[in-house]
């Protein structure tokens, strides 16, 4: 543990990685207390400051009714981790579960869950969230419940690999001589062997979902209006573009700067844990 | 109490590759005797380790029954027959899981077959790992902090860890160096005098054998071609594959060269336990 976070913290590009993913944590996290108008996350309007370029107080500048974009990308952050949270927290169960069963029972059951994998994998990801978000209600808990969906078989497949080859190791075989049960053998002798791959694949991930999620609000198929959201900040401003450039260029860089962050980390990790 | 541990009678398995068959191994029958130590010897191919999978469970033979204490070993075991029989593998690398620690390994014996209360599960480990030459302290390492030797030593102690009766030892000294492979080799025959094991010992290496067999069966292409006491098999051994096997030992040593040059005397090597039951500790 100690040698993991030397390595982390000697070599610049994670160490960036890990400035720039403390710093939208701690942005999101104490959101209330950062951003110079909290108020401004809901549907404020204010006509007189609108659309204004960025300068002080309004320092990423105000959007078409007048809320400062800073304070409003804030709350994007915060919407936008718990996205994450949310998805991460229900795919990476199931798509682990069901890798490490497919991997370790083979036979038939590998059969039917990988094919039911194969399935969900060939749909695009974007098309299969979409088309969700077209048949439901497009709200907040409908687009992660989107995301969810086309997001754990990745981690079936990632799983699945792994312990499709752990199963052959030797203290696989140990604990079956010994009479240990299929529970103890899948999650306690192989899934630690998964960890360092899996807790890579999330810190990507955590990426990865920013960027599709806004992609789908985007597109307007995901958060809605007046609660911010990074997607939906870059689409309301690209058709005022060049002139009102902070209503897409914030929005934007601060969608970089999250998932490049991430993206940095999540390499670091995959070097030093040596997942693959 | 019977003397005959573990009786194979008539027993033949064949895989199915492709369209053919093969016979891996071809009607074998043989009587393991309680406390002995029965070398099966062979080139790669010949069937061993697949005895030796079939009398662990793993799977089961084609025809023929395998006897455990008088009784047929069913083809799901039930855990006092998975605690009476035992593995140590050949490569004590993939052997231990490397996330988790010594302790953790060890006390999944006991949890499994419900050895002592928690407590009395703790002081057992360390009881362990010193019989088989660690140190109690050792259990709170992980597999990457322990050399060859002593990854192997876990492995011999977690195998003893349920009180088995019968060991089934696969090659469990070839990954190791010559050093330490006679430590080992040390260790299992006194482990053997003192808790009343019966071995089958799985090797292709005939000179480990002789320190410490009692009976020697040679297996080539699924069959047994010679069962004999290890003097027998040295100094004169019934079939002609066997001499074969013998004269393939490779030589390593003055001592060595002596030795086969003097095939007729008495087998025994000797001067092994010069080299002392300790694994240097770093």
């Amino acid at each position: 543990m100690k040698r993991i976070i030397f390595i982390l913290l000697s070599n610049p590009l994670s160490l960036l990685g890990l400035f720039l993913v403390t710093l939208v944590i701690i942005l999101a996290i104490f959101a209330d207390f950062i951003a110079p108008f909290p108020e401004h996350r809901g549907a404020v309007v204010d006509f007189v400051n609108f659309n204004k370029a960025p300068e002080w107080p309004y320092i990423m500048g105000t959007d078409l009714v007048g809320r400062d974009i800073f304070s409003r990308i804030i709350y994007a952050y915060r919407i936008s981790l718990l996205l994450g949270v949310f998805v991460l927290s229900i795919a990476v169960p199931i798509g682990v579960t069901m890798g490490l069963i497919a991997g370790y029972m083979g036979g038939k059951t590998e059969y039917i869950l990988m094919r039911i994998t194969d399935v969900f994998l060939s749909i695009p990801p974007l098309v299969l969230a979409m088309s969700i978000m077209g048949l439901l209600e497009p709200t907040l808990i409908n687009g992660m419940l989107a995301v969810t969906v086309m997001w754990w078989p990745w981690y079936t497949r990632l799983v699945y690999n792994i312990a499709r080859s752990e199963k052959e190791e030797g203290y696989v075989l140990a604990a079956e001589i010994i009479g240990a049960s299929k529970t103890h053998i899948i999650f306690r002798e192989i899934l630690p062997n998964c960890l360092p791959a899996i807790v890579t694949k999330m810190t990507l991930d955590f990426g990865f979902v920013i960027l599709i999620a806004s992609s789908l609000s985007f597109l307007g198929l995901g958060v809605q209006p007046p609660t911010p959201d990074l997607g939906s900040m870059v689409a309301g401003g690209a058709t005022y573009l060049p002139d009102s450039w902070w209503l897409t260029v914030f929005p934007g860089l601060a969608i970089l700067v999250a998932v490049f962050g991430f993206n940095l980390v999540g390499d670091a990790l995959r070097d030093v844990l040596g997942a693959d | 109490m019977n003397k005959v541990i573990l009786s194979l009678q008539n027993i033949t398995k064949t895989f199915a590759l492709g369209a053919h068959e093969v016979r891996a191994i071809d009607d074998v029958s043989l009587d393991i005797h309680r406390g002995e130590c029965l070398a099966i010897v062979g080139e790669s191919g010949s069937g061993k380790s697949t005895l030796a999978n079939m009398i662990l469970g793993i799977f089961e033979p084609t025809s023929g029954e395998i006897l455990f204490n008088n009784s047929v070993l069913p083809a799901v075991r039930d855990l006092p027959l998975r605690r009476a029989i035992q593995l140590v593998q050949q490569n004590p690398l993939s052997s231990l899981n490397p996330r988790r620690k010594i302790a953790a390994s060890l006390r999944l014996a006991l949890d499994v077959h419900s050895i002592g209360d928690k407590n009395e599960r703790q002081q057992k480990i360390g009881e362990l790992l010193e019989e088989v030459g660690l140190t109690a302290e050792q259990q709170n390492r992980f597999p990457s902090a322990l050399s060859g030797g002593q990854r192997q030593r876990v492995a011999i102690a977690r195998a003893l860890a349920c009180q088995s009766e019968l060991l089934v030892l696969d090659e469990p000294t070839s990954a190791l160096d010559v050093l330490v492979q006679a430590r080992v080799l040390n260790l299992l025959n006194e482990l053997r005098a003192k808790r009343q094991l019966t071995y089958i010992f799985i090797t292709h290496d005939l000179s480990v054998v002789r320190n410490i067999a009692d009976r020697v069966a040679v297996f080539r292409h699924g069959k047994l071609v010679e069962l004999n006491k290890v003097e027998k098999i040295f100094s004169s051994p019934d079939h002609a594959y066997t001499r074969g096997l013998i004269a393939a030992i490779p030589v390593v040593t003055q001592d060595e060269v002596l030795l086969r040059d003097s095939l007729g005397n008495d087998g025994s090597t000797g001067n092994h336990n010069l080299l002392g039951n300790k694994e240097e500790t770093r």
